[in-house]
């Protein structure tokens, strides 16, 4: 790096979002530590990408509030939230298709840079030294740290899914960010792609200092490498803190696979019975 | 004169109405690339920057210099008030409501401007000469040879901002993933506004340049159809299709009308959108939408 950007902390108070009638988030509150990675799982269906698009910015919350560093952020559009420091990247793969690896990461960076458009349309001058000096630490700082030197001239639609992942991630370190939320970093990737992106991402935790808010899927990949879990269900936190003791915790076991005990699976299932009936 | 001069000399012509067309057309793709909307008052705009200049040269007696650049601001001021009072408001809705609005809109600048100067058509004040221009021996018509200049210098200009310019790359990643266009720090709103302003500022001086060639009249926004065709022809969201399917069209056109008569202009102009219609849907340089299930 360049220069060290001070990692942000990130609290979430009361937050609820509904559509129409479907709450689908209840009054969470959480905190991401400046610095550590924060894992937020749940069963599908639980609102975990919602908050992250609350988070992002891209929904706007009924009630609640988003706060970085203490200051709320909650109605800060997109744009100067990337100003901010907040950089993300998406569940399906969200890149440029059509132009090349280095020129989506260094799209990352468009928010930051000091010069203008107009002064872009020069060929010398500050905004030519500003595209300059961009490029090398591009180089030096993320395609190299992020083994994606062989492919940076290549277009993107070119590449293989976890490949794409990486460019991705690197587009978001382009941001500058001092939280950075990945929406499934590993979904859909095999075992050595989940292990290099793993690799990545502690990498980054440790190197850039960056705090980390993880929305993901892999269980395994979770518990290996978080400093703490926000377990989500219904829209609402049923259970937070460290990982081996979310792992253990009675209504994490229920929510992802039932409660293992048959007895309360049959009066579940009649008092659901019941609802319907009375419904 | 042999055969083979008037080839050239027809062909010629048909190269310079095609400029005008593909500048015509690099408004479509400008706005449909950003905002994902076939504005079909590209036409009427482009009228309305004849009248603007009519308005500004003739009845306000400027000079042509000043007037050019007056009538172009004001296509773009249009383009940004749509943009901003109109289709804005309207994103997210289905795709033909807001192709709807567009040509309510066209139908509203035709009456605006018959109730202001009238339906009669009228010529433009001249202010590029006409002693003709010979390329060897080629006779060619100084305002479509100067036409043709202006229209390939914008459109080159265009190209390379698309290609080198970061706001040209804003506009093309926009283009490509709003979303992470718009995580990524750029102003989507403000690219859909810098698209529509420099879309319909584009069209109106294409109607100066068009206006000088063959006066204008309220009905002149029909250029608008020969230049969808264009825009379908190369790509709706290509700038270099615009300009080689601009070029063609106009050569087809030019050729077709001159040895099958005029009858068949339309009949080849039409023929060829119905064929690439069928072979190749999304243009010559067109982007390829794969619908993932």
């Amino acid at each position: 790096m360049t220069e060290a950007l001070k990692p942000a902390r990130l609290d979430v108070e009361g937050l609820s979002l509904s559509f129409g009638g479907l709450k689908a988030i209840n009054d969470v509150s959480f905190s991401v530590e400046p610095g550590s990675i924060t894992a937020l799982i749940g069963p599908n269906g639980a609102g975990k990408t919602s908050m992250f698009n609350c988070i992002s910015g891209f929904y706007k919350p009924q009630h609640g509030r988003v706060l970085l560093d203490g200051e709320d952020v909650t109605r800060v559009h997109p744009p100067e939230r990337a100003k901010m420091g907040f950089a993300r990247t998406f569940q399906n793969i969200a890149l440029f298709r059509g132009m090349t690896v280095l020129d989506n990461i260094k799209l990352g960076r468009h928010a930051h840079m000091s010069t203008n458009l107009l002064q872009a349309l020069a060929f010398f001058g500050p905004a030519a030294r500003e595209e300059i000096a961009l490029r090398a630490e591009v180089e030096r700082d993320i395609i190299d740290f992020l083994e994606i030197n062989h492919i940076r001239h290549m277009p993107v639609a070119a590449l293989s899914y976890g490949l794409q992942k990486r460019v991705e991630l690197a587009r978001a370190l382009a941001m500058r960010p001092r939280i950075l939320l990945l929406d499934e970093p590993v979904a859909g990737m095999n075992r050595e792609e989940t292990e290099d992106m793993a690799r990545f991402i502690l990498d980054v935790k440790e190197e850039w200092g960056t705090t980390i808010l993880m929305v993901e899927h892999d269980m395994g990949m979770v518990m290996d490498i978080s400093d703490h879990v926000v377990v989500l269900n219904f829209g609402q936190v049923i259970a937070r803190g460290l990982p081996r003791d979310v792992q253990e915790d009675p209504q994490v076991v229920a929510a992802y696979l039932g409660s293992g005990d048959p007895a309360a699976l049959m009066k579940r299932l009649a008092a659901e019975a019941d609802t319907a009936g009375a419904a | 004169m042999s055969d083979y001069l008037f080839f050239i000399e027809v062909s010629l012509a048909g190269l310079g109405s095609g400029a005008l067309l593909s500048l015509t057309a690099l408004a479509f793709v400008l706005i449909y690339k950003a905002t994902r909307v076939i504005n079909l008052a590209v036409g009427e705009i482009l009228m309305m920057g004849g009248y603007l200049f009519f308005a500004f040269a003739a009845s306000m007696n400027l000079s042509p210099w000043l007037a050019i650049p007056l009538a172009i601001a004001g296509g773009a001021a249009i383009g940004a008030l749509v943009e901003r009072g109109i289709i804005r408001r309207m994103l997210g809705e289905n795709p033909i409501s807001v192709f709807m609005v567009t040509v309510g809109l066209g139908s509203v600048l035709v009456g605006i401007v018959e109730l202001v100067w009238g339906t009669d058509p009228r010529t433009l004040p001249d202010f590029m000469g006409s002693a003709p221009i010979f390329i060897g021996e080629a006779y060619v018509s100084r305002k479509i040879a100067i036409s043709f200049v202006v229209a390939a210098l914008v459109i080159a200009v265009f190209l390379a901002l698309f290609r080198f310019w970061r706001g040209g790359v804003a506009l093309r990643a926009t283009a490509t993933d709003q979303a992470a266009a718009y995580s990524c720090g750029i102003n989507v709103p403000g690219v859909f506004s810098l698209a529509w302003t420099i879309g319909c500022g584009a069209a109106a001086g294409a109607g100066v340049l068009l206006g000088s060639i063959g006066g204008i009249a309220p009905t002149m926004g029909a250029f608008g159809l020969s230049a969808l065709v264009v825009v379908i022809v190369g790509g709706l969201d290509s700038v270099a299709g615009a300009l080689v399917a601009g070029l063609a069209i106009g050569l087809v056109e030019a050729l077709a009308g001159t040895y099958l008569g005029g009858e068949y202009k339309l009949v080849s102009t039409f023929g060829i959108l119905i064929l690439m219609l069928m072979i190749r849907p999304y243009g010559l340089f067109g982007t390829k939408e794969i619908e993932r299930l």
